[in-house]
């Protein structure tokens, strides 16, 4: 039995009620069950006779370990001491504003990019950009489309097999497992540059699976991809990770954070605000609600004045209206209808909401997830 | 060795389907070496001959003279064909319809006038489309006319009244024509453009091994490759050996293709591979230095085809700019192409794998420097 340390969150410069205080579960028999199960059984049941094994010694332990990431690009400090663990089986969110520093972070964390300071353990080998044997045991879905639209499904598929160290053969026999997978066998001849978006995405995912990866890393995978191709990536993802593979997935839908995640990270400006589960960041929040107020004026003057509210806690704009944190929406109410009326706005609507992973990041940070 | 042999092969594959890289190739070099090879066929292999024609309306001493010995050596040197036209109107005829450059035109009474002393014309008809034949007539004409005046001035300084064929026959022409080409190292039409379009076209043909690390970069499967657990330097490799492949194979199907289509002679075999070797390898690393400069492929690949049309240019792949002389010439030694031509040049008079030794070592010189600048930058080529 390995029991991963319980730690306090790591964003020290923070105050002390935007941390989780304990963020990471201890666990229990049935994560260690989960450990014990290969990262691509799920790809096993369609498995055609190939004995699929993941690549290295399955690790009794965090798959990933990143430790006080810091990464700066000229005056700009993308990632500032930036740590979390994932388990095998776990899916963990890094849920952040475009620009929060998610992408670098897991560049970070796949070998991509070198931190300046701090350290990434991958299946418990050290990652560097010149490591080789920590790189066998991720599988890298990239942001944007990352396979050549000249050479079929298959060839795309076989060429990072062979690349991954997979003998002829077994690439063979890999490649059709995983076009079975993505739902694209019957038109693996075919070049990619004929497939519509949805496919090409499932393929640049399908790449991130062949060499049974035991960590997944996925950035941002359904940006810009149709609803019913996006539904299908979701499902996926919970399929491998309830198969024991150890996922990092970066996102700025809330929404899906919320549905995938098992912990979630909260990024901004470069910082890990917080992370825990959603039980436990909607805890970070309190007793609060969330009011929206809709309608037309000047929205900013309004924010600002709400926010100077002894009962509001924050105060932002978006999508035509000001999203404020209040204490208790029912007493407070009336005051602030007052407040925002005076301030310039001709408010048409009010909605009151239960606190989300939205008003989580607004509480955090100030701001809303989509600024 | 493994992972750089996949890289290649995805590479090659991708190649062998993007038709615009076979045509940079094979296709593009093969025809423009056929049409080069046609249109300056006698300008580059020194057998130029101007077709002339003569309409002899005079049939006396003087215009027997005028064929025999103003005509008649440059027809035995191939410098000239005349052809004998009746009439004024056959003669206007063929200029017009190009059979002739140019038509003399003795008139009746010339030998008469030119026994007397009296003035005479010896007309030249040339075409419009034919500017250099007719200047070739039009001085031969002038030759003949400054032989006539040299014996009347010399009669006229003894007394004499009368002059004679003989006598302008003894004279010696004030023109004289010699052949000063260096024969023993001049490539025929067809050897030379094979060689200077496959020489050229190799540059375009093997960038496209190493400028594709940036499409990569572009595209983010140089990201997914780096990611992967392969050394960056495999990556590399990989690409320099698809320029290298693309490289040999784009020049041996050439040399082989030009010779049996184009009857260009390579020379000896092993030579003609040493050659072709050290040429694909400075191709390889002087495309790839560019490569190393550039920031995106485009940038790369508009880079890589200024170098390569300057340095063929240079490099005398369109035209033997060595035969200019002079800083020209000087200035083309500092160009693989120019050696290579000089190499293909020495093994066209049957001389051995020996005789290429110097041009393959100068080939090389440029491979290593090159390379090795290119290898100090190549960091920065395969960086995510």
């Amino acid at each position: 039995m390995v029991a991963l340390p319980l730690r306090p969150a790591t964003t020290a410069q923070a105050s002390s009620e935007n941390y989780v205080p304990c963020a990471w579960r201890s666990p229990d028999e049935a994560d260690m069950s989960a450990w014990e199960v290969s990262p691509m059984a799920a790809l096993r049941t369609v498995d055609a006779g190939v004995k699929g094994a993941p690549v290295g010694p399955l690790v009794h332990g965090p798959v990933l370990e990143c430790r006080e990431l810091h990464k700066r690009f000229g005056d700009v400090e993308a990632v500032h001491g930036v740590s979390l663990q994932i388990a095998a089986g776990e899916t963990y969110g890094l849920l952040g504003p475009n620009g929060a520093g998610k992408t670098t972070t897991i560049s970070m964390a796949c070998g991509l990019l070198e931190a300046d300071r701090g350290e990434v353990i991958v299946a418990g080998r050290p990652l560097t950009t010149r490591s080789v044997a920590a790189k066998a045991a991720i599988g890298y879905v990239p942001q944007e489309l990352a396979i050549y639209p000249d050479l079929s499904a298959r060839e795309n598929l076989r060429f990072f097999a062979r690349l991954y160290g997979l003998s002829a053969a077994a690439a063979n026999a890999r490649v059709e497992e995983v076009l079975a997978v993505i739902g694209l066998a019957e038109r693996a001849r075919e070049p990619t540059k004929n497939f519509s978006g949805g496919m090409q995405r499932r393929l640049n995912i399908g790449i991130g699976l062949l060499h049974r990866p035991q960590l997944l890393i996925l950035d941002e995978p359904t940006v810009g991809v149709d609803p019913q191709s996006r539904n299908a990536i979701l499902e996926s993802v919970e399929a491998l990770s309830a198969e024991g593979m150890a996922v990092l997935y970066t996102t700025h839908y809330m929404e899906e954070a919320e549905r995938l995640c098992d912990r979630i990270g909260i990024v901004d400006l470069g910082e890990l605000k917080a992370e825990g589960t959603r039980a436990e960041l909607v805890a970070l929040v309190g007793e609060h609600d969330r009011v929206t107020l809709e309608g037309t004026g000047d929205l900013e003057a309004a924010a600002r004045a709400c926010k100077s509210l002894s009962s509001v806690r924050a105060a932002s704009v978006q999508d035509g209206g000001v999203q404020l944190i209040v204490d208790s929406a029912r007493s407070v109410l009336p005051e602030l209808l007052r407040t925002a009326t005076d301030a310039g706005l001709a408010v048409s609507a009010v909605e009151v909401d239960e606190p989300d992973l939205e008003t989580v990041f607004l509480h955090l940070t100030g701001k809303a997830l989509r600024d | 060795m493994h992972t750089a042999l996949v890289i290649a092969g995805k590479d090659l594959r991708q190649r062998l389907r993007d038709r615009s890289a076979l045509l940079m190739a094979i296709v593009v070099p093969l025809v423009l070496a056929s049409i080069f090879g046609l249109i300056f066929h006698n300008a580059i292999s020194g057998r130029l001959t101007f077709k002339l024609g003569l309409v002899d309306q005079d049939r006396g001493p003087a215009a027997q003279a005028f064929v025999a010995e103003a005509l008649a050596p440059l027809q035995r040197s191939g410098l000239i064909a005349v052809r004998r036209e009746p009439t004024l109107g056959a003669a206007r005829s063929a200029t017009e319809q190009g059979k002739v450059s140019a038509t003399f035109v003795l008139p009746a009474g010339l030998s008469a006038a030119i026994g007397h002393g009296r003035p005479s014309t010896l007309r030249v008809l040339g075409s419009v489309d034919a500017t250099i034949g007719t200047q070739v007539a039009q001085s031969i004409a002038q030759s003949y006319a400054e032989r006539i005046d040299t014996v009347r001035i010399a009669s006229a300084a003894t007394g004499a009244t009368a002059i004679g064929a003989a006598q302008v026959a003894a004279t010696p022409s004030p023109v004289s024509i010699a052949d000063n080409s260096t024969k023993s190292r001049q490539l025929d039409a067809g050897t030379f453009y094979a060689a200077g379009m496959a020489v050229f076209f190799l540059f375009f043909t093997v960038q496209f091994g190493i400028s594709s690390i940036l499409e990569e970069r572009r595209d983010g499967t140089l990201a997914r490759m780096l990611v992967a657990p392969v050394h960056a330097s495999a990556i590399l490799v990989g690409k320099l050996l698809t320029s290298l492949v693309l490289g040999f194979a784009s020049m041996g199907v050439l040399a082989i293709a030009t010779h049996f289509l184009l009857s260009a002679h390579w020379g000896n075999v092993l030579g003609v591979a040493a050659l072709i070797a050290a040429g694909v390898l400075a191709a390889t690393c002087v495309m790839a230095l560019v490569a190393t400069l550039a920031r995106t492929p485009e940038q790369a690949q508009s880079s890589q085809a200024m170098v390569a049309l300057v340095l063929g240019m240079l490099g005398g792949t369109f035209f033997p700019v060595a035969q200019a002389g002079g800083l020209l010439a000087t200035l083309s030694l500092a160009t693989p192409q120019a050696w290579f031509l000089r190499g293909i040049e020495d093994l066209t008079g049957g001389a051995g794998p020996g005789a290429v030794l110097g041009p393959v070592a100068a080939i090389l010189a440029f491979a290593a420097l090159t390379g090795a600048l290119a290898f100090m930058r190549a960091g920065r080529l395969i960086a995510p």
